[in-house]
């Protein structure tokens, strides 16, 4: 199937105001598929917004080129932004008018055939039915991204931009936003999804991209982590030898041995093939073994890992 | 251009505005005092007794023509009623620039202009519907005015010959033609203005400057330099017409998507 957004070398460079150049996104070549939640992982200023603002045609590309829903960025611009809903970083609303209008008002400019309806659908399924002829202005933050995600959906767009939709809310209004992305890809969407929040990224997204100005990687989650590391099996003991320590290390496949306590931690590849010999190396070297485990990395490790040497990414 | 998409950015302006009580007063409140004013003065000149001689004395000799085979209190009234024209000519001018920078520096202050400019509409149509949502008003309030100075001079003047000077070329010129290009000129420098600045009072001040050329122009004629006839009026007609189309010009060069954007926010 054709990737829904695909970028070639996209670039886009700034003037700053001390007439220096500023390279904000630099030759990103990416694939992102019909129906995947992609993560869009990087630190402050690593140019995911500059991102999100040239695939929805909010500004031009420098060189490179790019197509999302299979129309050209900067010649079928239209077509386009007809078929992306984006929430923006900041979800900015019309504070004086109540939340309904906000959305009639997007509604005609995205030309719904059935307005009201999908206004009423939107307003009740993110729980905003009862506050709809209120002033957007007098909204908390978590309502407030909760009616720019109505605003984004009302044309029912196949591909979403969402640029931390779940930054600074409460743990429960970021909870309902984040099932309510899970759902988007229930229904077949394509979300783009830029976040800071590496366990948000790690539970919702089937790929992610680490990105700082330059692609560092992109791949799933879980693979991300087995690429980086490799893996480590914790082996408790009822007692600690030296003999053990050195039994296992005889071993080719083991890259790393340490002794903690009763506990032996084994760096190693596959620990599936692997842990079976080592289980019986031990027990014939005399060990009685309590427990065995694996020790998993967190995502915010493999992250930390990418965004801190860039060089690894090769 | 796309109908729907224009009218509702016109009506979300207008939606806005009526939220505003600061700029709402202008928008009513300002023609109806500039339409007051020269009515006062009307009704205060109305016992006006002395010989169109005596009046002649005291005008520049240009007015004088005009006052042939009038009374002196007719004439006196003409030559007031002249005086007022240009003091209309401050409705079209004022009004958008009263509306314009809290229609700009609004969206910047809300964080509006992303979503906004993420929706199919273009930026000609952002741009006009902008610029009609203020020039509507500013017309409408023009001509409203002049409807409620003809009505009440109507009351005020009795000689009929001198209430027809209301109707004479000049001021149907101003009112229809030259009212609706200082709109826009206003309207034009207002956004421009207001697209470098945060705060929409800077921005409308900024704005208000461009009633001192109006200003001057009053000052002139009072003093005698200056005689607002056909010709004048077509003249600066002819003037904002050219300012208009320049600065409509500057504006679709220096507005795309991006400039939008990263000015207005
Ligand atoms: N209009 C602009 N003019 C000049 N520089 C810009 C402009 N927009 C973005 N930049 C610069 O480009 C870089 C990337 O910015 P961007 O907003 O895309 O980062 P980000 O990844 O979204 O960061 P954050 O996580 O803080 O939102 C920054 O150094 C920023 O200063
Ligand atoms: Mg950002």
């Amino acid at each position: 199937m054709a990737a829904m957004i695909h970028t070639d070398h996209l670039t886009r460079r700034f003037r700053t105001k001390d007439k220096t150049e500023l390279v904000a996104v630099d030759n990103l070549t990416i694939d992102v598929q019909p129906g995947e939640i992609f993560g869009f992982l990087g630190p402050n200023g690593a140019g995911k917004t500059t991102t999100i603002r040239l695939l929805s045609c909010l500004i031009a590309p420098s060189s490179g080129t790019a197509t999302v829903n299979g129309y050209t960025v900067g010649q079928q611009n239209q077509a386009i932004r007809q078929s992306v809903g984006i929430l923006t970083e900041t979800p900015g609303m019309y504070d004086r008018l109540s939340a309904a209008t906000n959305l009639r008002i997007f509604a005609r400019l995205y030309g719904v055939a059935d307005a009201d309806a999908q206004i009423a659908r939107y307003l009740r399924l993110l729980g905003l039915w009862d506050r709809r002829d209120d002033e957007a202005g007098g909204f908390s933050k978590g309502m407030r991204q909760k009616l720019a995600l109505a605003r984004a959906l009302l044309h029912e767009p196949p591909i979403l931009f969402l640029d931390e939709p779940t930054a600074g809310l409460d743990p429960e209004a970021a909870h309902l936003v984040r099932d309510f992305i899970a759902e988007l890809r229930q229904q077949g969407r394509t979300v783009f999804l830029c976040t800071h929040n590496l366990d948000e990224a790690d539970r919702l997204c089937d790929r992610i991209a680490v990105f700082k100005t330059h692609l560092i990687a992109v791949d799933t989650p879980t693979n991300l982590r087995r690429k980086l590391f490799s893996r480590q099996v914790v082996f408790h003991l009822r007692a600690m030898a030296p003999q053990l320590v050195a039994a296992v290390k005889a071993h080719p496949f083991v890259d790393e041995v340490q002794a903690i306590d009763n506990k032996l931690v084994v760096r190693m590849h596959d620990p599936e093939l692997h842990n079976p010999t080592l289980i019986r190396t031990l027990v014939d070297a005399g060990a009685d073994i309590q427990f065995v485990g694996e020790l998993r990395y967190s995502l915010e490790d493999v992250y930390l890992q990418l965004v801190q040497t860039p060089s690894l990414s090769a | 251009m796309n109908r729907t998409r224009m009218t509702t950015i016109i009506r979300k302006e207008w939606a806005e505005l009526y939220k505003n009580s600061l700029v709402l007063s202008t928008v009513v409140f300002m023609p109806l005092i500039l339409t007051a004013l020269p009515l006062v003065i009307l009704w205060a000149s109305g016992g006006f007794e002395g010989s169109v001689d005596v009046v002649v004395s005291e005008l520049p000799p240009q007015m004088v023509q005009q006052c042939q085979g009038l009374s002196g209190a007719a004439c006196n009234q003409i030559f007031i009623v002249s005086q007022f024209m240009l003091l209309f000519m401050m409705i079209p001018l004022i009004i958008p620039a009263a509306i314009a920078p809290y229609s700009i520096v609004g969206e910047k202050t809300q964080r509006s202009l992303e979503p906004l400019l993420a929706s199919p509409i273009t930026t000609t149509e952002l741009l006009l519907a902008k610029n009609l949502a203020a020039v509507i008003p500013a017309i409408l309030a023009t001509w409203v005015s002049f409807g409620i100075f003809v009505v009440g001079a109507r009351l005020l003047i009795h000689d009929t010959l001198a209430f027809n000077h209301l109707f004479a070329g000049r001021w149907l010129i101003a009112i229809f033609l030259l009212a609706p290009l200082l709109a826009i000129l206003s309207v034009d420098l207002s956004i421009m203005v207001s697209s470098r600045s945060n705060d929409p009072r800077v921005a409308q001040q900024i704005a208000s400057l461009l009633v001192l050329p109006v200003v001057f122009l009053l000052l002139g004629q009072m003093l005698g330099f200056l005689i607002f006839n056909n010709q004048v009026a077509i003249l600066f007609s002819v003037v904002a017409l050219g300012i208009d189309i320049v600065l409509t010009y500057v504006a679709v060069q220096v507005f795309d998507r991006e400039a939008i954007l990263t000015r207005w926010q």
